[in-house]
């Protein structure tokens, strides 16, 4: 036999059970749709965060406090970051381009008889746009004298403004925010989401607006001035981690505690990446394995129907021995069968995934990202599968003795 | 090739069966000759050894003891595959069920065999027109891309004759070849292993029918895997062929009004 004559062969006897062919297809075409799908997810995940770090800014430094159990009834413990290390940051340490800080709360944002539930007030410093990476459409963002004297000014996020105001000029206009009149200086260009944070969808005030008037009275009291993180953005030209260095030991002086106990920690941008990737590669890895496994389910499911089929095919194998196929013939003929079976299901399994991995993204949100190698990675798989599956069958065929199987019916 | 040259020669073949405990002697020292140009029936109750034989003859099996020459080549202690290759090339089969795929055409059914080739081989439309031409041979050119269910059972004997002769074989054997059909298809199939015979092709057949049998000129005998007789008809060829004609045109005769 040569080639072409084995692929026909084969060929016509998937052709000849054409849905019993597709039932056996299907565990391959499933396990390699999933893997592509899978793999699409995950690639899209990755993609979302590679560009959600990016928007988080270059350069920056987180430095967070550390967390701090309140009990009732009792003065807060000491320790934290306080607003002030926000100055002292900016003062004493070389190659820092920005430092913010940032304080939540939220409120009902009214403009005329448009009202908006449930939105999200930031409190933050003038350097906020530098290290958030974020840049003023119209007016101008906050100024360092509005946030030493507690002006009520507002910069807007694009999709609050829009809300608002639609298309009419919302600068110089007041709106309320709970029950505090705010000026609208400035709107912030579309940024979108990053890392989970909507900047288009808040409004932004200067921080001494926010202590003063949004945090609650109580927390007030007990906080004082402290704030949750402080966000550093790095000069150009300067080392990250000698800048982190400077930082540390700053803040342990004026803290008052050691670099082995900090009240504080410092990430950079890198270390986040760095631990959502690794989440993104476990996520990843778990999926491959759920893969793998479907693979090997629609291997074993090409094997069991190999083998019926050679017990089905009994007397053409007999047949064909008698009329001068030899064994390896045989064997060769059940084993490009099944690999057939595997290849054809393969391909449709690509093309399942690939309108899956589509489909996938256009109906749960999220984003899903075609890998070219995912393709040949299943494709193989599957190819691999079909010859280790089809193995057993097709030597169980080559082995029939052509007289028993001549009377074989 | 002349008349003289052996087909077949074996020398004492046994057979023997494990079962178990218990050894069965399926053959038991047959030693056989037939030349070129015969056309052999053989014959014997079943449990005779005479399938063992045929299979033996057919390159299907290997005996236990004793030699089979085929065409003068030592074939009993080739491997499965080197078996394979003397059945594709020097054998041909004819089965009482026919054996034809059932999702082939008649005209692939034929050239199956030459699938196998292993040296010379042909191409496509060399093998395409050989086909055809052995379809033409059995009568049954304008059937060729009949599927075996859209044909009668002595046309899918046909078929089947066309793929035994299609690699030129030395040795035709025929398993029973009238087993399955009515008295006047199983005439047409003899007539048409009688003209073939007559072109020279050796022919052994295994019939437990008398009648079938004495349309040959030589009938072998088995029992117990044991020769029990070996007689020639004595007739020739041109006189079982006579009769085989009469006995068709008396069928017709009876079939008209």
């Amino acid at each position: 036999m040569n080639f072409s004559e084995v692929i026909t062969i084969a060929w016509r006897s998937i052709a000849a059970n054409k849905s019993r062919s597709l039932l056996t297809m299907l565990g391959v075409i499933i396990g390699v749709a999933a893997v592509i799908v899978m793999m699409a997810v995950s690639a899209g995940t990755e993609a979302t965060i590679a560009e959600q770090i990016q928007g988080l800014g270059s350069n920056l430094v987180f430095i967070n406090a550390a967390m701090v159990r309140m009990v009732p009834g009792q003065p807060p413990p000491q320790g934290g970051l306080v607003f002030d290390d926000v100055a002292a940051i900016r003062d004493n340490i070389k190659g820092v381009a920005g430092v913010s800080v940032e304080q939540r709360s939220t409120a009902t944002v009214k403009y005329g008889n448009v009202s908006l539930d449930e939105i999200t007030i930031l409190g933050t410093t003038p350097d906020f746009t530098t290290v958030r990476d974020v840049a003023v459409g119209s007016g101008r963002f906050i100024n360092e004298k509005e946030q030493e004297q507690k002006r009520k000014v507002v910069v807007l996020g694009s999709a609050v403004a829009q809300e608002l105001f639609g298309e009419a000029d919302p600068i110089g206009q007041t709106i309320n925010a709970g029950n505090v009149k705010l000026t609208v200086i400035g709107v912030l260009k579309e940024k979108g989401l990053v890392s989970g944070t909507n900047f288009d969808e808040m409004i932004y005030v200067p921080i001494s607006v926010v202590f003063q008037k949004f945090t609650p009275s109580f927390f007030g009291r007990v906080m004082g001035d402290r704030v949750r993180s402080i966000y550093v953005s790095v000069a150009e030209g300067y080392d990250m981690e000698s800048v982190i260095q400077q930082i540390e030991l700053l803040l342990a002086k004026r803290h008052g505690v050691t670099l082995e106990e900090p009240d504080f920690s410092i990430q950079t941008q890198a270390d986040i990446i760095s631990a959502r990737q690794s989440t993104t590669a476990s996520f990843r890895t778990l999926l491959a394995w759920v893969a793998g496994v479907s693979l090997i389910v629609g291997g074993i499911g090409i094997m069991n129907i190999m083998l019926v089929s050679v017990t089905e095919r009994t007397r053409e194998i007999g047949l064909r021995q008698a009329v001068g196929a030899t064994p390896g013939d045989i064997q060769l003929q059940f084993l490009v069968e099944a690999l057939m079976l595997s290849l054809v299901g393969g391909l449709i399994g690509v093309l399942a995934g690939l309108g899956g991995a589509v489909l996938f993204g256009k109906f749960s949100g999220m984003r899903t990202v075609v890998v070219p190698y995912s393709i040949a990675l299943s494709f193989t798989s599957a190819a691999l599968v079909g010859i280790f599956f089809g193995f057993l069958p097709a030597r169980t065929a080559a082995r029939l003795d052509p007289i028993e199987a001549l009377r074989h019916d | 090739m002349t008349e003289q040259t052996k087909i077949i020669e074996t020398i004492e073949l046994k057979k023997i069966y494990g079962m178990g405990d218990v050894e069965v002697m399926a053959l038991n020292g047959i030693s056989i000759q037939i030349l070129a140009g015969e056309f052999v029936a053989v014959m014997g109750p079943s449990g005779s050894g005479k399938s063992t034989l045929m299979n033996i003859l057919g390159c299907l099996d290997r005996p236990s003891e004793g030699r089979y020459l085929l065409a003068g080549e030592d074939v009993s202690n080739m491997s499965r595959a080197e078996l394979a290759h003397i059945r594709n090339q020097r054998i041909g089969f004819v089965f009482q069920s026919f054996n034809l795929l059932p999702k082939m055409t008649a005209l692939e059914n034929v050239m199956l065999p030459l699938i196998y080739q292993r040296e010379n081989r042909l191409s496509v439309h060399e093998r395409r027109q050989r086909a055809e031409a052995a379809l033409e041979s059995v009568g049954l050119a304008e059937r060729a891309h009949h599927l075996p269910k859209e044909l009668s059972g002595g046309q899918q004997q046909r078929v089947a004759i066309a793929r035994a002769l299609i690699n030129d074989p030395i040795l035709i054997l025929a398993d029973e070849p009238t087993g399955n059909l009515d008295t006047r298809s199983s005439l047409e199939i003899m007539e048409l292993l009688h003209g073939l015979n007559e072109r020279g092709v050796t022919i052994v057949m295994v019939t437990h029918e008398a009648d079938i049998a004495a349309h040959t000129r030589r009938v072998i005998r088995i029992r117990d895997g044991r020769l029990d007789s070996d007689h020639h008809n004595g007739g020739r060829s041109e006189e079982a062929k006579a009769a085989l004609r009469q006995s068709l045109a008396a069928l017709s005769e009876e079939a008209q009004p």
